[in-house]
C-alpha cells in the first residue's frame, strides 16, 4: 500500500514534469499562431509599406531597393521565417509615431497599464471574494441578489461609458477624483524634476522617491480607472467565487465539521474556501488578462498613457508596426498568463492531472 | 382521449402527450419551453426589452420625431425635455431620440450579421472535427485553440486596422474573432452523438458523410449553439459600440450607439446628456440579450437548471 502510493507520488510527479513540456508546446504553438495571424493582417493592409517608407517621389530605383531591404521580394514563407526571427529577437520595426523602435515604446508605456490592471484587480480580488462567500452561504438572500445583479450589470454595461459617467459625476460634479491623465500637469513637471523613474508605474516611483504630494495626486487620478476595471473584476470573481464556494459546501466534508460542532464562520471562510483557493487564482489570472485588454477603451476614455492608448494612437496614424508589435505583446502576456494559471491549476489539485 | 379529437392548437392538443403527427410534436415541445420560459420574469422582461428593440427597429420612421441626421445649427444641444426634443439634441441640432431609434437599426444589423456567420462557421468547424477525430479534430481544435487564446477586442482592432474603418469591416473582425466558442460548443455536442446507435443506422442505410454531419449531426448541435449565441449578443454589442467609439466601426453621421458616446465625449461636463443617453441604450439592450440567454439556458439545456 504504501509501496503503491511513493510509486504514484513518482508518477505524478513526471506526470506534471510531461505536462509543463506539453503546455510549453502549446504555448510555442501558439505564440507561433499569433505571429502568423499577425503576419497575414500585415500582408492584407492596403496601405503599401514601401511606399510609405520612401515617400511618393522616390525614383523606382529607389523603391525597389527599399523592397528589397523589407525582404520583400522573398517568398512569402521566407518572409514569414524573417518575420518570426525578428519577433523572437524582440525586433517589431521601428514606430512611423515616435520613431523609435517599437520594443522600446511599449517597454515604456507598459508600466501604466500594468500599474492600472493590478490596482483594478486587487480592488476585484478584495471585493469580488467576500462578496462570492457570502452570497454563496445564503443563496437568494440579499448579498446573492446583489451579487448577481452587479454580475449583470458588468455583462451589460459598456466600460468606456462607465468610464464617462465616472468622470462626469465623480470628477465634474463632486470633485473627488483627479481627472484624465496620470497627473496635474503641475504635478507632471514636479514628476520630471524630482522623480527618477526606477519601475514606470508612477505609485512605486514617487513612493520610492518620498515624494509624497505627487504620490497623493497620482493616486487621486488612478483611482477611478482603476475602480471603473475592477468593477468588471469584481463582477467576475464573485460570480466565480459564489458558484465554486456552492460546490464546496454541499460537500460531506463540511457537513462534518458543522456535526463536529465546529464554528460556521470556520467552516466557510477556512475550510470551504481554502479548497476554493486553487480555482480562484485561475480565475484571477484570466480576469487579470482581460483587463489588459479592457485597458484599450478604459485608457482612451482616461487619456491613460498606456499600452491601450499607444495601440489606438498608432491606429489612427496608419503606423502599422507599432500596432502589430503592440498587439503582439498583448496577446503574448495573454496566453502566457492563460498558460500560467493552467499549470497552477494542475500544480495545486492533483485530481486536475489526469 | 386522443389527439386527433382536441382542437388544433388548442392548449390540450399542444400538450397532448400522443402527438399525431411530426408538427403538432415539435409546436408541443416549443410550448413547454415557451411555458418553462414565461415561468422566469426575468428572462420575459429580457424577452420584452429584444421584442422592444426589433420593433424601435421596424418602426423607426414612425417613432422618430425627426429626421436623425438632419442639421439645425439654432438647436444645438438642447437639454432633455426641451419642447420638440424630449431626449435633447446633439451638437449638429439632431435630435437624440430619433438617433437613437435609428440607431437600433444599426445595433439590429451589426448583431444580425455577427450571428448569421460566426456561428455557423463554428458549427461547421467543431461537427467537422468532432465527427472525423483524428488529425482533423487535432488540426481545427489547435486552430481554434490560438483564436481563443487571442484578446478579442485587440485582435478585432488589428483586424480593423488592417481592412480600414467601416461598419462592414467592424463586422467581419468581431466574427473572426467570435466564431471559436460556437466550434468548441458543437464539437463537444458531436463528440455524444457521434457513437449514437441512430447515425450507425443512417450510415447503414449508405448516406455519405456530407449528408450525416448537415442533417443528422448537425441539428442536435444547434441548441447549444443558440444559447450560446444569445449570451454572446451582449458582448457583440458592446464590441461593436467599443469600436464606433474608437472611430474604426460606423462611421458619421450613421447614428451608432458607440459613435454617439464617442462624439458626445468632448462636451462631457457641460452637456452631459449627449453621451449619456445612447450609453443607457446599449446596456439596456445588452442587458435583455443578457436575461434572455440566461432564460434560454435553462430551458435548452437541462444541465445548467437552475439551482
Amino acid at each position: 500500500m504504501a509501496a503503491g502510493r511513493m510509486a504514484g507520488g513518482a508518477g505524478a510527479a513526471r506526470d506534471l514534469l510531461f505536462r509543463a513540456a506539453a503546455v510549453t508546446g502549446q504555448l510555442a504553438a501558439t505564440f507561433l499562431g499569433l505571429l502568423a495571424v499577425t503576419f497575414v493582417i500585415g500582408r492584407v493592409i492596403p496601405i503599401d509599406p514601401v511606399l510609405a517608407i520612401v515617400g511618393e517621389r522616390a525614383t523606382e530605383a529607389q523603391y525597389e531597393a527599399a523592397k528589397e531591404a523589407l525582404g520583400l521580394n522573398e517568398g512569402i514563407l521566407t518572409q514569414f521565417a524573417i518575420y518570426v526571427r525578428d519577433a523572437l529577437s524582440g525586433d517589431f520595426g521601428t514606430s512611423l509615431l515616435t520613431a523609435n523602435p517599437v520594443l522600446e515604446d511599449v517597454a515604456r508605456v507598459f508600466p501604466a497599464t500594468l500599474e492600472l490592471a493590478t490596482i483594478a484587480t486587487i480592488i476585484g480580488v478584495a471585493l469580488g471574494v467576500p462578496a462570492g462567500v457570502v452570497a454563496a452561504t445564503k443563496p437568494g438572500g440579499l448579498t446573492d441578489q446583489i451579487v448577481r445583479l452587479v454580475g449583470l450589470m458588468g455583462y451589460s454595461m459598456p466600460v468606456f461609458w462607465l468610464g464617462l459617467m465616472g468622470l462626469l459625476v465623480f470628477y465634474g460634479q463632486l470633485g473627488w477624483v483627479g481627472g484624465p491623465g496620470r497627473l496635474d500637469t503641475t504635478y507632471e513637471f514636479m514628476f520630471e524634476l524630482d522623480v527618477t523613474p526606477v519601475t514606470g508605474a508612477i505609485l512605486i516611483d514617487t513612493a520610492l522617491a518620498g515624494a509624497w504630494d505627487i504620490f497623493l495626486n497620482a493616486l487621486s487620478h488612478i483611482v477611478l480607472p482603476a475602480s471603473v476595471l475592477g468593477y468588471y473584476s469584481m463582477a467576475y470573481i464573485s460570480r466565480m467565487t459564489r458558484s465554486f464556494m456552492l460546490e464546496q459546501l454541499s460537500q460531506e466534508y463540511v457537513a462534518t465539521a458543522r456535526v463536529k460542532g465546529m464554528p460556521e464562520w470556520r467552516v466557510v471562510w477556512v475550510h470551504a474556501l481554502g479548497n476554493v483557493m486553487v480555482p480562484l487564482v485561475t480565475v484571477i489570472a484570466l480576469s487579470y488578462a482581460t483587463l489588459l485588454e479592457g485597458s484599450v477603451l478604459t485608457e482612451t476614455v482616461f487619456a491613460w498613457p498606456g499600452l491601450g492608448l499607444y495601440i489606438t494612437n498608432a491606429l489612427f496614424s496608419a503606423d502599422m508596426a507599432a500596432v502589430m508589435g503592440g498587439t503582439i505583446v498583448v496577446g503574448a502576456v495573454f496566453i502566457f498568463l492563460n498558460m500560467t494559471s493552467d499549470l497552477l491549476y494542475r500544480f495545486f489539485d492533483p485530481r486536475a492531472r489526469g | 382521449m386522443s389527439g386527433a379529437q382536441t382542437k388544433p392548437f388548442s392548449r390540450a392538443w399542444l400538450l397532448d402527450p400522443a402527438p399525431a403527427s411530426r408538427g403538432q410534436a415539435r409546436l408541443g415541445q416549443a410550448y413547454l419551453g415557451w411555458l418553462k420560459l414565461a415561468r422566469n420574469p426575468l428572462a420575459v422582461i429580457g424577452l420584452a426589452i429584444v421584442v422592444a428593440l426589433v420593433a424601435m427597429a421596424a418602426a423607426a420612421p414612425l417613432l422618430a420625431t425627426h429626421d436623425p441626421l438632419a442639421q439645425s445649427l439654432q438647436t444645438r444641444l438642447l437639454p432633455p425635455l426641451s419642447p420638440g426634443h424630449w431626449l435633447g439634441t446633439d451638437e449638429f441640432g439632431r435630435d437624440i431620440w430619433s438617433r437613437l431609434v435609428y440607431g437600433a437599426r444599426v445595433t439590429l444589423y451589426i448583431v444580425a450579421l455577427v450571428t448569421v456567420t460566426a456561428p455557423v462557421f463554428g458549427l461547421l468547424v467543431g461537427v467537422v472535427a468532432g465527427y472525423f477525430g483524428g488529425w482533423v479534430d487535432t488540426l481545427l481544435m489547435r486552430l481554434t485553440d490560438i483564436f481563443l487564446a487571442f484578446p478579442r477586442l485587440i485582435l478585432a482592432l488589428a483586424f480593423v486596422a488592417a481592412l480600414g474603418p467601416g461598419i462592414g469591416n467592424a463586422v467581419l473582425a468581431i466574427a473572426l474573432t467570435a466564431w471559436p466558442p460556437y466550434a468548441r460548443v458543437a464539437r463537444a455536442e458531436t463528440l455524444t452523438v457521434r457513437g449514437a446507435d441512430y447515425i450507425a443506422a443512417v450510415r447503414l442505410q449508405g448516406a455519405g458523410s456530407g449528408r450525416i454531419l448537415l442533417s443528422h449531426v448537425a441539428p442536435m448541435c444547434v441548441p447549444s449553439v443558440i444559447v450560446r449565441v444569445t449570451l454572446d449578443m451582449a458582448g457583440i454589442i458592446l464590441t461593436a459600440a467599443g469600436l464606433g467609439f474608437l472611430g474604426l466601426g460606423a462611421q458619421p453621421p450613421l447614428p451608432e450607439w458607440g459613435l454617439m458616446i464617442s462624439s458626445g465625449r468632448k462636451f462631457l461636463f457641460e452637456q452631459w446628456w449627449v453621451a449619456t443617453m445612447p450609453g443607457l441604450a446599449i446596456f439596456i439592450v445588452s442587458l435583455g440579450f443578457n436575461l434572455l440567454g440566461d432564460g434560454l439556458r435553462d430551458v435548452l439545456d437541462p444541465r445548467s437548471a437552475s439551482k
